[in-house]
C-alpha cells in the first residue's frame, strides 16, 4: 500500500490537471476578479488625444462618476464594441472618457474622425503603462470610476447591450447613489 | 527544400520511435536478440530525421519563407540571422521540436556508450526512451505542426517575441531541455530496472554520470534564464517564483536529491527503492513542467499560446507515463530496505535528512505553483500565493541542508565519530560568528545580511577545512579525483549562492525618481548623473537610450546606456544597463519621460545599487560546474562487463519478500 501513494498523489493530480482544462474551457478564462475593484483607481497623468499639451489627471476628474473605456485603433474587438457606444453612450448618464492604449495618435483620431466618437473625453496612453497600473488585459476594457475615484466594477471584452444593461447600469446607479 | 519534408521527416521518425519504443522491449522480454538489435539503429534513423525536420524549419526561417505559417509569425525581413535561428525554438511548435531534437541527442549518447551494459538492459533503457519519444512525436504531428502552410502567403512576417531578441535568451532554451530531458536516461534506466526486477549498484553506477550531466546543464539553464530576467526585464530582480521558473526548479530541487541517493545506493546499496522513485520524479517533474507551460491551465508572465486540445494530450501523455511508471514502481520496487546498515551519526544519515528536505522543498514549490488551480477546484476563487509563500519556506527548509553541508563529506559511511563532528562545528563556528560579528558593524545591524555571511562562512570553512583534510592525509594524485572536486566545487557554489541572495536581498538599494538632464541622484556612496536621451536604432528597433554617468568621489565609475526599444510591431522593450562588478552591481532602467513630446527633457528612471548580486549566478556556475566534473570520473567509465558485477559483490538479488 505505501508503495502505491505515490501512485495515488500523483492521479490526483491529473485530476486537478484535468479539472483545470475543464475550467478553462468552459469558463472564461479573462475573467480575472480585479483586484483594483472598491479599490482607488490608480493615479495618472495622461495627455488628452486632441491635444497632447494638456494633461488629464485622476484628481481633475473627481468629483462625478465616469467610465474609462479602454480602445485602440488596432482593436478589432474595439470596432465591434464601437457601434454599441454610440447608440448607448447618452443612456449611461455618465461621462464616457476613452482611454486610448498603446496606439499612434494619428492613427487613433483618424480612427474617431471614421467611426465617430462617443467620448465625452478621450486621454492616450501610447506607451501602455498606466495601463498596466490599471491591470488592463488588453482592449477593449471598461472601469466604472465613481465620484471619489474609486474603480465600482470592471468588464473585460467588449460592452454588449445585455451587458450594459444588466450589470453596468445597476452598477452605475449604485455608484451614484452613494456619491451622487 | 520544402517544409513538407519536414512533415514527412516527423513521420517517419514517429514511426522509427515505435519501432524503437516496442521492439527491444518484447525482445527482452521474450529473449530474442534480433527484436533487441532494433533499439540502436532505430534510435539513430530517428535522430537523423528529426534533425532533418529541425534543419528543415532553420533553413525556411534563414531564407524567409513566409508561406510558413510558423516562420511568417515569428520573423521577419528586419530579424538579424541569428535571431531567426534563435526563432526556431521561439514558440510553441519549434521548441517541442527543439526538445526533441535533444532527446534523440541523449538517447543517441546512450546508445552508443551502452555497449558495456548487459544487452536486455541496454534494450530496455532504450525502449523506454523510444516510448518518451514517441508520446513527443505524435503531440507534435497531431497538435502541434511547425510546417503548417500560411495561404496566401504574407510580405513580410510578423516578429519574435522582442523579449526573446536578447543574446542570454537564445541559449537558455536549449541549455535548460538539456537539463529537463537529461533526467529522461536516469528514469530510462529505473524503468529498466523495475522492469528487470533487479537494481544493481554497477548500473546505478553507470547512470549517476548521466543525472550529474543532466542536473549540470539544468542548473546552467537555470542561471541563464535568471540572469535574463535580471538583465532584460528592468526590475531588478532575479527570481520572480513564477510558475514556469517554477518548473525547471523543481526537478532541479529532486535532481539535486536524486544525485545524492545515487551516490548512497551505488556506494552502500541503501535506498534502492528511493533512488528510483526520485528518478521518475525527476523526469515527471520535467514533463509537468512541460505541461504546465504548454497547456495553459496556470496563467504566467511566460503566457505561451495555450489551446485546450494541446492540454488534454499532454495529461493524457503525462497520466501513462507518470502514472504508469508509478504503477510499475508500486508493483516491483524492492520490498526489503537492502544495503549495509548505519547508525544516526553516519553520512547515509546526513545525506538522508538533505534528501527530505530538497523533496519536500520540492513539493512545496509545486503545492505553491498549483495553488491557483486548487483554488479553483474548491470554490476559493483564484489565488496566487506568490512570493511571501516561497520566501517564507523555501529557506526554512534549506536551512537544515546549509548547517549540514560541512558535515557530510567529514562522516563514514555507516557509522561515523562523533568527535571530528565536534571539531569541525567548532572551527567553522567560530569563523562564521567572528566574520559575522565583524559583519554586523559594516552592514549595520541588518539581520539577513549577518546571516548571510554567517551561514556563508560556515559552509565555505566546512568545504575548505574538508579540502585541507584530503591534502594532508592522501598522496599526490589520489587527493581530489573528479568526483570529489565536483563536489567540493558544488559545495562551494552553495556558498556563493548563499552570501549574494543574502546580501543582495538586504543590502540592495532602490531609486524610482525623475531626473532632468543634468541632474544627479546619491545612492550608496555613488552619484548617478543622468547626462540626457537620444535617438538610436538597431537593425529592427528604434530606441530611447539615456545616459547616466555614475561618479564616485568625482571619479567616473560607470558610464551607462539603458534603452527603451520599440520593436517593428511596436512591442516595447526596456533594455536595462549594468554595470557588473565583484562586489556590487550599478543598474539603470529607464521609465517614461515626463512629457511624452519631450523626450529631451525629464525622465522617470530607475536607479540600483545591488552588493554582490553576481555571487548569485556566480554560486550557480560552480554548482554547474560541480556537476560536470563530476560525470567526468574515470571512475564511472571503468569497464564493468555485466557477468563481472553479477559475480561480484555488488550485485544484488531481486528481492521478493513474502510479507
Amino acid at each position: 500500500m505505501k508503495r502505491l501513494l505515490p501512485f495515488l498523489v500523483f492521479m490526483g493530480l491529473v485530476g486537478l490537471f484535468g479539472f483545470g482544462i475543464w475550467w478553462n474551457t468552459w469558463h472564461d478564462a479573462r475573467y480575472v476578479p480585479s483586484p483594483l475593484i472598491g479599490k482607488p483607481a490608480p493615479d495618472f497623468a495622461l495627455p488628452k488625444l486632441d491635444a497632447p499639451g494638456q494633461t488629464v489627471t485622476k484628481a481633475s476628474l473627481l468629483g462625478k462618476p465616469y467610465l474609462l473605456n479602454v480602445f485602440a485603433s488596432w482593436c478589432v474587438a474595439c470596432a465591434e464594441e464601437h457601434p454599441v457606444l454610440m447608440a448607448d453612450a447618452r443612456q449611461l448618464g455618465i461621462p464616457l472618457v476613452g482611454y486610448d492604449y498603446k496606439d499612434e495618435p494619428d492613427d487613433a483620431r483618424r480612427w474617431l474622425r471614421e467611426h465617430g466618437s462617443p467620448y465625452d473625453l478621450v486621454i492616450a496612453d501610447q506607451p501602455g503603462r498606466t495601463a498596466i497600473d490599471f491591470g488592463v488585459y488588453g482592449a477593449p476594457e471598461s472601469f466604472l470610476i465613481d465620484a471619489k475615484g474609486v474603480i465600482r466594477y470592471k468588464h473585460i471584452g467588449p460592452l454588449t447591450p445585455e451587458v450594459i444593461a444588466k450589470e453596468l447600469l445597476p452598477a452605475i446607479a449604485a455608484a451614484k447613489r452613494e456619491a451622487p | 527544400m520544402t517544409p513538407e519534408l519536414g512533415q514527412l521527416a516527423l513521420v517517419l521518425a514517429f514511426l522509427l520511435a515505435v519501432a524503437q519504443g516496442v521492439l527491444p522491449l518484447i525482445g527482452a522480454w521474450r529473449g530474442n536478440r534480433a527484436l533487441m538489435a532494433v533499439a540502436r539503429p532505430a534510435a539513430a534513423g530517428q535522430a537523423v530525421f528529426v534533425a532533418m525536420a529541425f534543419g528543415i524549419l532553420a533553413w525556411a526561417f534563414l531564407r524567409f519563407d513566409f508561406s510558413v505559417q510558423y516562420v511568417a509569425d515569428n520573423s521577419n525581413l528586419a530579424l538579424p540571422w541569428y535571431y531567426r535561428i534563435a526563432a526556431v525554438w521561439g514558440a510553441h511548435e519549434g521548441s517541442l521540436l527543439l526538445w526533441i531534437l535533444i532527446l534523440n541527442l541523449w538517447t543517441v549518447a546512450l546508445a552508443a556508450l551502452s555497449h558495456k551494459l548487459p544487452e536486455v538492459f541496454a534494450a530496455r533503457v532504450l525502449g523506454v526512451m523510444g516510448l518518451v519519444a514517441i508520446g513527443f512525436l505524435a503531440f507534435i504531428i497531431f497538435t502541434s505542426d511547425p510546417f503548417g502552410r500560411l495561404l496566401p502567403m504574407p510580405a513580410d512576417g510578423a516578429d519574435l517575441n522582442p523579449v526573446l531578441q536578447d543574446p542570454g535568451m537564445t541559449f537558455h532554451p536549449p541549455v535548460l531541455y538539456m537539463g529537463y530531458v537529461g533526467f529522461s536516461v536516469a528514469f530510462a534506466f529505473s524503468i529498466a530496472a523495475l522492469l528487470g526486477g533487479e537494481v544493481e549498484q554497477a548500473w546505478v553506477r553507470w547512470a549517476r554520470p548521466w543525472t550529474n550531466a543532466a542536473w549540470g546543464f539544468l542548473t546552467l539553464g537555470i542561471v541563464a534564464g535568471s540572469w535574463w530576467a535580471y538583465a532584460e526585464l528592468g526590475w531588478g530582480g532575479w527570481w520572480f517564483w513564477d510558475p514556469v521558473e517554477n518548473a525547471s526548479f523543481m526537478p532541479w530541487l529532486v535532481g539535486a536529491a536524486l544525485i545524492h541517493a545515487q551516490a548512497i545506493t551505488e556506494k552502500r546499496g541503501g535506498l534502492r527503492a528511493w533512488t528510483l522513485l526520485l528518478s521518475i520524479f525527476a523526469f515527471s517533474l520535467s514533463l509537468l513542467g512541460t505541461f504546465l507551460v504548454r497547456s495553459g491551465v496556470l496563467t504566467s508572465v511566460h503566457a505561451f499560446a495555450s489551446d485546450p486540445r494541446r492540454g488534454v494530450f499532454i495529461l493524457a501523455f503525462l497520466a501513462v507515463v507518470v502514472g504508469g511508471s508509478l504503477l510499475l514502481y508500486a508493483l516491483r520496487a524492492p520490498k526489503v530496505a537492502g544495503g549495509k546498515p548505519f547508525r544516526v551519526v553516519s553520512r547515509e544519515t546526513a545525506l538522508l535528512i538533505g534528501n527530505l528536505m530538497l523533496a519536500t522543498a520540492a513539493a512545496m514549490v509545486l503545492l505553491g505553483t498549483l495553488f491557483p488551480l486548487l483554488g479553483d477546484a474548491l470554490h476559493l476563487g483564484r489565488i496566487s500565493v506568490g512570493p511571501p509563500y516561497f520566501g517564507l519556506l523555501f529557506p526554512l527548509l534549506m536551512l537544515p541542508v546549509v548547517l549540514l553541508l560541512p558535515f557530510g563529506p567529514f562522516l563514514h559511511w555507516g557509522n561515523a565519530d562523533g568527535g571530528v563532528l565536534k571539531q569541525v562545528a567548532l572551527r567553522a563556528g567560530i569563523a562564521a560568528a567572528a566574520c559575522a560579528i565583524v559583519a554586523a558593524f559594516f552592514v549595520h545591524g541588518q539581520l539577513k545580511a549577518v546571516a548571510g555571511v554567517a551561514a556563508t562562512v560556515w559552509v565555505a570553512v566546512g568545504v575548505l577545512l574538508y579540502a585541507l583534510k584530503r591534502w594532508r592525509e592522501l598522496p599526490r594524485g589520489r587527493r581530489y579525483p573528479a568526483e570529489m572536486a565536483g563536489m567540493l566545487l558544488a559545495h562551494l557554489g552553495v556558498a556563493v549562492f548563499v552570501t549574494g541572495v543574502l546580501l543582495s536581498e538586504s543590502l540592495s538599494v532602490t531609486h524610482d525618481v525623475r531626473l532632468a538632464p543634468g541632474q544627479s541622484e546619491a545612492i550608496a556612496g555613488y552619484a548617478y548623473r543622468f547626462d540626457g536621451v537620444h535617438r538610436v536604432e538597431g537593425p529592427n528597433w528604434r530606441a530611447d537610450q539615456g545616459v547616466v554617468t555614475v561618479l564616485r568621489d568625482g571619479r567616473t565609475v560607470a558610464v551607462m546606456h539603458p534603452q527603451k526599444r520599440t520593436y517593428a510591431r511596436e512591442q516595447v522593450q526596456t533594455e536595462s544597463a549594468v554595470d557588473a562588478g565583484l562586489f556590487r552591481d550599478l543598474y539603470v532602467a529607464l521609465g517614461e519621460p515626463m512629457d511624452a513630446n519631450n523626450v529631451e527633457g525629464a525622465w522617470a528612471l530607475r536607479l540600483y545599487y545591488k552588493p554582490f548580486v553576481r555571487w548569485i549566478w556566480g554560486g550557480g556556475l560552480l554548482m554547474m560546474l560541480g556537476g560536470f566534473v563530476c560525470a567526468g570520473d574515470r571512475r564511472f567509465r571503468i569497464k564493468r562487463i555485466a557477468a563481472e558485477s553479477a559475480a561480484a559483490t555488488g550485485a544484488i538479488a531481486p528481492q521478493e519478500s513474502p510479507a
